[in-house]
C-alpha cells in the first residue's frame, strides 16, 4: 500500500485533501474477528451484566461481518456507556445523556456508516430523556441499545428513573417514592420505530435483538435489562430461568391463517404493544413494536435531492453567485 | 373588486428616472447636492418600515453608495415601538449616524421619543393624522403629511393603513431625488411570486408617496453626489450580519449544523436550513441547545465541520458540549449572536457581555478559539477564518456577533467567490500504521469513521481525559501532557495571526481597542478626534482569543490604552476585553470605557468617555444640546428611571 497520499497526523485539513471514495477498496478485506474488534479490558464489575452485552455485540459484527472502518459504536455516560472504550473501532464517549443526538447527526451525515449507541437507563430516561422522545420523534436511523439496571451504578447506588417503588438507595434511604419509567411504554408513546426488550443473560436472544434492530431502518431500541451485581443483586431474577425465574417470550404473530396464530402478537399493532407494556414485571421479552415510518434520513435526504433537482444540480460556487447575484 | 384607481400622474409616472427631471428654475427647489444623509423611520413593528429601511439600503448599495443601517426590534411579539435608521453616503460610512438628518415619525410616540435623535436645522416628517408636534420649537423644519389617510385613498381602503411604509418609501424618493426605477425594480422583486394584486397595491402606494405635492410644504430638495466608480471596484451586495454569517459558512464549506431558536440567532438557523439542503447538506432544528450543539459534534466526528449557535441562555446550555470539544480536539463553529443579558435579559438589545463566557465558559481547562466580527462584510469573512482555524487546529471556534450585526444591512464589495469557496470533501485515505490521533508533540486531525487505520487501531474520540489513542488514563503526567497539548495549539495559532493594524495615528496620545460591533462608532470617533487635534489612533481586535502576538509593540506607541465595548464595568472597574489585556499585558495605562444601556455606541459617548476632562471633550463635543443616554447607572449618576431606561428609543 503507496502511503504516498497518505497525510501524515497533523498535516493537511480534511477538507483540502480530497480523496476519490474509491480509493478506499483497493485492498482485499480481510475476515473480521472478534480478536480484531476488541480493545481495552472491559473495567466492569465482575458479574456486571453488560459484560454479555459486548458479547453478543461481537458476536453480531463477526457473524454480519460488517466493514470494519464503518463501525461507530457511541455512547454517554455511566457504567454501560464505558462500552466504547472495549470495541476496536471508530467511537466516542459522549456526555451524560446526549449520545442520542450525537448519534443522529452521525448517522444523518453519514448513511454508509453503522450507528450503534450503548448507554444506561440514566442516560437514557434521566438526564438524556428528551432527546430519546424527539430521536425516536424523528425517527433517526440508528441502532440504541439501553442497559438498564434500574439503580445508579457508576456514582454508587443512587435511585434511577427505572427503580420500582420502594428500592432502597443512597437517595431514598427508606424506598423510591416515584413513579418509575416504564420503559416500553415511553419508547412506543415517543414514536420509535422498533421496540425490543431482552435480558442481558440470554445472550441468543440478544444477538436476534440487535441483529433485528440493526437491519430496521429507523430509530430502533433494546431496552435489555442488565443486572447490577453491586448495587441491585437479584433485580432481574424473576426473568432468570436459572434464578426461578421465567423468560416469557413474545409469541409473534406468523400470518399463517392458523387459528392459533389469531393469538399472537402483531408487532405492527401499537395498542397490542402498549398492552404488552403493561403487564407486571418481569413481563415479556422480544419485540414490542415495530412500523416502517420514514426515517428522518430518508426524508431529509429526498428534500435534498429534489432542491438540487430543481435547481438543475449546480455546483456550489454556482449557486452561491447565484444568491449573490440577488443581493446586488 | 373595486376597479384600479387612477395613478397620480407625474413625471416619474411613466418611467422617467428622478434623475432626469430639469432641475427648477427657481433656486430654493434646486435639489441641494449632499453625500451623506440619516434618515430615521419611527413607528410600530406591525407598520413595516423595517422593509421600508431595507428598501433604501438595498437602492443605495446599487447605487454603489455606502450604506449603514440600525434597527431596533421590540421584543414584543407584534406591536411597540420600532426605528429603522438609514445612512448612505458616496463616502465612507462606518457608523449608522448618531443623529438623523431627516426624521419620519408615524405616530405622536415616535415624534416624543425621537425628536431628540434629531440633528438641529433637520426635517421632521410627520404623518398629520396621527401627530402633533411642538411647532414652536424652531430647531427642526416640520413637514406633515397625513400619510395614513393619503394610503388609504391610495389603496382604496381595503388594505386599511397597510402600504404606509411604501407610501413613504415615494415621499422620500421624492425628496432625494432617489432613483425611481431601481426602487420600483426592487419592491416588484420583494412581492414577485406573490400575487400579482400585491405588487401593483405596493407600486400604486410608492406612486402616492412619490406624486404627494412636498414641495409645497419643504422648500429643499436634496440628491446624493453621483458615486464615481474607482477602478477594479467589485459590485456592492446588500445583507445583514446574520446572512453574512450563513453565506460566509457556506462560503468556508460548512455543510452541516443544528440549532435552537432564539433571538437574534435563529435567522442564521433559518436561513441555512433552507439554503444547505441546495449545496447536499442539511442543517437540524434540534429540540434543544444541548440537542444542537450534540447533532453538531455528530456531524463533526462524521467528518464534516459544523456550525451551531445562539444567544447567551442557549450558549450557557451548550457548554458542556463544548468542554468535550475542546477534550476530544473536535472542530466545531458555535455562532453566539449577543444579545443583553443575564439571563433572558434584554433579548432585542444589544450588549457585548458574552466574552467571559466566550472565552472561559466551560468546566475544566478547555481551550478554544474566540473571533469577533466587527462589520456586517466581517460576518462573512469570520466564518471563512473561523472554518480554517477549527479545521486546521481540530478546535471548537467561536464567532461573536450581536443585535446590531444581526439587523443592519450593510452594502460591501461582493466577495471573489471563486477564491474563497472550499470544497467540504471527507478525506477517507487509509491512515499509516502507528497513526496516533492525539499524538502529544503533534496538533490533532480528526479523522473521519470510513478512513481505514492500516494498522487495525481505530481511535476513539473520548471526553476522558485519554492517551494518544484516545483510551482513558489516570496518569497525572499524560493528563498534564495532554492539557499542555491542547493549550499549544492556541499559541501556535496566536503565532500565526498578524496583529491588527492601527488605524489613524500609529504613535500617540490615545490608542481605543475595541472588538466586534463597535468598529464603525470607534473609527467615526477617531477620525473626529484626530480631525479636532488628538493623536489617537484604534486597533480592532478580530482574534479575540487568543490575542495575536505583538500587540505590547502596538501598547507601547501610545500613553493611554482605552478599551471601548458595550458591556459592564465588572466588580474591579474593565470591562471584559481590557480585564483580559490587563491581565495579559500587566499594562496599568490599559484603561476601560463601558456601557451598558442596551444600546450601540454613539460616536458622541465614545468621544465623551474617552475624552472626559481632558482635551478633546473639554474644546469640543459635535452637535451639542442633544440630550445625552445615560449609561452609567450606578446611584450618584441615576436622576429618574426614565432617563436610565430607554422607553423603546434608538
Amino acid at each position: 500500500m503507496s502511503t504516498e497520499n497518505t497525510p501524515t497526523n497533523g498535516s493537511a485539513t480534511a477538507t483540502a485533501t480530497a480523496t476519490p471514495p474509491d480509493a478506499t477498496l483497493d485492498f482485499v478485506r480481510e475476515k473480521l474477528t472478534k480478536k480484531a474488534i476488541t480493545a481495552d479490558h472491559p473495567t466492569w464489575c465482575p458479574g456486571c451484566g453488560d459484560f454479555a452485552v459486548l458479547a453478543s455485540y461481537y458476536k453480531v459484527i463477526e457473524k454480519r461481518q460488517l466493514e470494519h472502518e464503518k463501525i461507530v459504536t457511541l455512547a454517554g455516560i455511566g457504567c454501560s456507556s464505558r462500552f466504547p472504550y472495549f470495541v476496536n473501532g471508530y467511537g466516542a464517549h459522549f456526555i451524560h445523556g446526549r449520545a442520542v443526538p450525537l448519534a443522529s447527526g452521525i448517522s444523518l451525515a453519514r448513511p454508509d456508516l453503522h450507528v450503534f449507541l450503548f448507554g444506561g437507563d440514566g442516560d437514557g430516561f434521566s438526564i438524556g430523556g428528551n432527546h430519546l422522545n424527539h430521536g425516536a420523534r424523528k425517527n433517526i436511523n440508528m441502532t440504541y441499545f439501553i442497559m438498564d439496571n434500574f439503580v445508579y451504578g457508576l456514582t454508587k447506588k443512587q435511585t434511577s428513573p427505572t427503580s420500582p417503588i420502594g428500592f432502597k438507595s443512597k437517595t431514598d434511604p427508606t424506598g423510591a417514592i416515584d413513579q418509575p419509567v416504564n420503559p416500553m411504554k415511553q419508547l412506543i408513546c415517543a414514536g420509535a420505530t422498533f421496540v425490543a426488550r431482552t435480558h442481558a443473560t440470554q445472550v441468543n436472544h440478544m444477538v436476534q435483538m440487535i441483529e433485528r434492530a440493526m437491519d430496521h431502518q429507523g430509530f430502533s431500541v433494546i431496552e435489555c435489562l442488565s443486572e447490577c451485581v453491586e448495587f441491585f443483586p437479584g433485580a432481574f431474577d424473576s426473568a432468570n430461568p436459572r434464578k426461578g425465574g421465567a423468560f416469557a417470550l413474545i409469541d409473534e404473530k406468523k400470518w399463517d391463517n392458523t387459528p392459533e396464530d389469531e393469538l399472537r402478537h402483531d408487532v405492527t399493532d401499537e395498542l397490542a404493544a402498549y398492552k404488552l407494556a403493561q403487564l407486571p414485571f418481569p413481563g415479556v421479552f422480544g419485540v414490542f413494536y415495530e412500523s416502517d415510518r420514514p426515517t428522518k434520513n430518508a426524508l431529509e435526504k429526498k428534500w435534498i435531492d429534489t432542491t438540487r433537482e430543481k435547481l438543475g444540480n449546480p455546483t456550489d460556487l454556482q449557486l452561491l453567485q447565484k444568491t449573490f447575484d440577488r443581493m446586488k | 373588486m373595486n376597479p384600479p384607481p387612477v395613478l397620480p400622474q407625474t413625471d416619474a409616472a411613466n418611467g422617467a428616472p428622478a434623475a432626469a427631471n430639469p432641475p427648477s428654475d427657481r433656486a430654493d427647489l434646486r435639489p441641494e447636492s449632499i453625500n451623506d444623509a440619516v434618515i430615521r423611520l419611527a413607528g410600530d413593528s406591525q407598520d413595516g418600515i423595517q422593509s421600508a429601511g431595507a428598501f433604501l439600503a438595498r437602492l443605495a448599495g446599487r447605487s454603489a453608495q455606502d450604506v449603514m443601517t440600525y434597527m431596533t426590534i421590540p421584543a414584543t411579539i407584534s406591536g411597540g415601538p420600532s426605528i429603522f435608521q438609514v445612512r448612505m453616503g458616496t463616502g465612507e460610512v462606518l457608523s449608522a449616524g448618531d443623529e438623523a438628518d431627516f426624521l419620519v415619525a408615524f405616530y405622536q410616540h415616535s415624534y416624543q421619543d425621537h425628536i431628540g435623535c434629531l440633528k438641529e436645522g433637520g426635517v421632521l416628517l410627520y404623518d398629520s393624522d396621527n401627530v402633533e408636534p411642538d411647532l414652536d420649537d424652531k430647531r427642526f423644519v416640520y413637514v406633515g403629511v397625513p400619510i395614513t389617510g393619503l394610503t388609504v385613498e391610495a389603496l382604496g381602503g381595503t388594505a386599511k393603513d397597510k402600504g404606509k411604509n411604501i407610501f413613504i418609501l415615494g415621499l422620500i424618493a421624492k425628496i432625494f431625488h432617489l432613483d425611481v426605477d431601481k426602487l420600483k425594480a426592487l419592491i416588484t422583486e420583494k412581492f414577485a411570486g406573490k400575487d400579482e394584486s400585491i405588487v401593483n397595491t405596493a407600486l400604486m402606494a410608492f406612486q402616492a408617496g412619490y406624486g404627494y405635492p412636498v414641495g409645497n410644504v419643504l422648500t429643499k430638495q436634496y440628491r446624493f453626489e453621483p458615486h464615481v466608480p474607482k477602478e477594479g471596484e467589485r459590485a456592492q451586495i446588500t445583507m445583514d450580519g446574520n446572512q453574512a454569517l450563513a453565506y460566509g459558512l457556506i462560503a468556508a464549506g460548512v455543510r452541516y449544523g443544528a440549532g435552537y431558536p432564539i433571538t437574534p440567532w435563529s435567522s442564521v438557523m433559518e436561513i441555512l436550513r433552507s439554503e444547505l439542503p441546495k449545496y447536499g447538506g442539511l442543517f437540524v432544528q434540534a429540540e434543544d441547545e444541548l440537542g444542537a450543539v450534540s447533532l453538531a459534534l455528530g456531524f463533526s466526528f462524521s467528518g464534516y465541520l459544523a456550525v451551531t449557535g445562539s444567544a447567551g441562555p442557549g450558549i450557557s446550555l451548550k457548554t458542556e458540549a463544548i468542554g468535550w470539544a475542546s477534550m476530544s480536539e473536535m472542530p466545531l463553529i458555535i455562532i453566539n449572536v449577543q444579545r443583553g443579558g443575564p439571563s433572558t435579559g434584554l433579548p432585542t438589545n444589544v450588549e457585548q457581555s458574552d466574552l467571559f463566557q466566550a472565552i472561559f465558559g466551560g468546566h475544566g481547562d478547555s481551550p478554544r478559539v474566540v473571533l469577533a466580527a466587527s462589520t456586517v462584510e466581517d460576518c462573512f469573512y469570520i466564518a471563512i477564518e473561523a472554518a480554517r482555524i477549527a479545521r486546521k487546529y481540530s478546535t471548537p471556534v467561536f464567532i461573536l456577533s450581536d443585535t446590531s450585526l444581526a439587523t443592519r444591512i450593510e452594502a460591501f464589495g461582493e466577495p471573489e467567490l471563486k477564491d474563497l469557496m472550499i470544497d467540504p470533501t471527507l478525506d477517507l485515505t487509509p491512515r499509516p500504521v502507528g497513526f496516533k490521533p492525539y499524538a502529544v508533540d503533534q496538533i490533532t486531525q480528526h479523522v473521519p469513521p470510513g478512513a481505514r487505520m492500516l494498522d487495525g487501531k481505530y481511535p476513539l474520540i473520548s471526553g476522558l481525559e485519554h492517551d494518544e489513542m484516545g483510551h482513558p488514563t489516570g496518569s497525572p503526567k499524560l493528563h498534564m501532557a495532554m492539557t499542555a497539548k491542547r493549550r499549544n495549539k492556541l499559541r501556535k495559532l496566536a503565532e500565526e495571526i498578524p496583529a491588527p493594524e492601527v488605524y489613524g495615528d500609529q504613535l500617540g496620545d490615545t490608542l481605543l481597542v475595541g472588538w466586534g460591533s463597535t468598529y464603525g462608532p470607534i473609527h467615526d470617533a477617531v477620525k473626529l478626534a484626530r480631525e479636532n487635534g488628538e493623536k489617537a489612533g484604534a486597533l480592532h481586535l478580530r482574534h479575540v482569543h487568543p490575542l495575536p502576538n505583538g500587540l505590547e509593540k502596538v501598547f507601547a506607541k501610545f500613553k493611554r490604552i482605552v478599551v471601548v465595548e458595550m458591556n459592564d464595568q465588572g466588580v474591579y472597574g474593565f470591562g471584559q476585553l481590557a480585564t483580559i489585556l490587563r491581565a495579559r499585558f500587566c499594562e496599568p495605562k490599559i484603561e476601560s470605557a463601558t456601557k451598558t444601556d442596551g444600546l450601540t455606541f454613539r460616536v458622541k459617548e465614545i468621544l465623551e468617555r474617552v475624552f472626559e476632562g481632558r482635551s478633546f471633550a473639554a474644546r469640543k463635543i459635535p452637535r451639542e444640546g442633544i440630550p445625552t443616554v445615560h449609561t452609567d447607572t450606578s446611584p450618584e449618576n441615576v436622576k429618574s428611571l426614565k432617563e436610565v431606561v430607554p422607553q423603546g428609543v434608538g
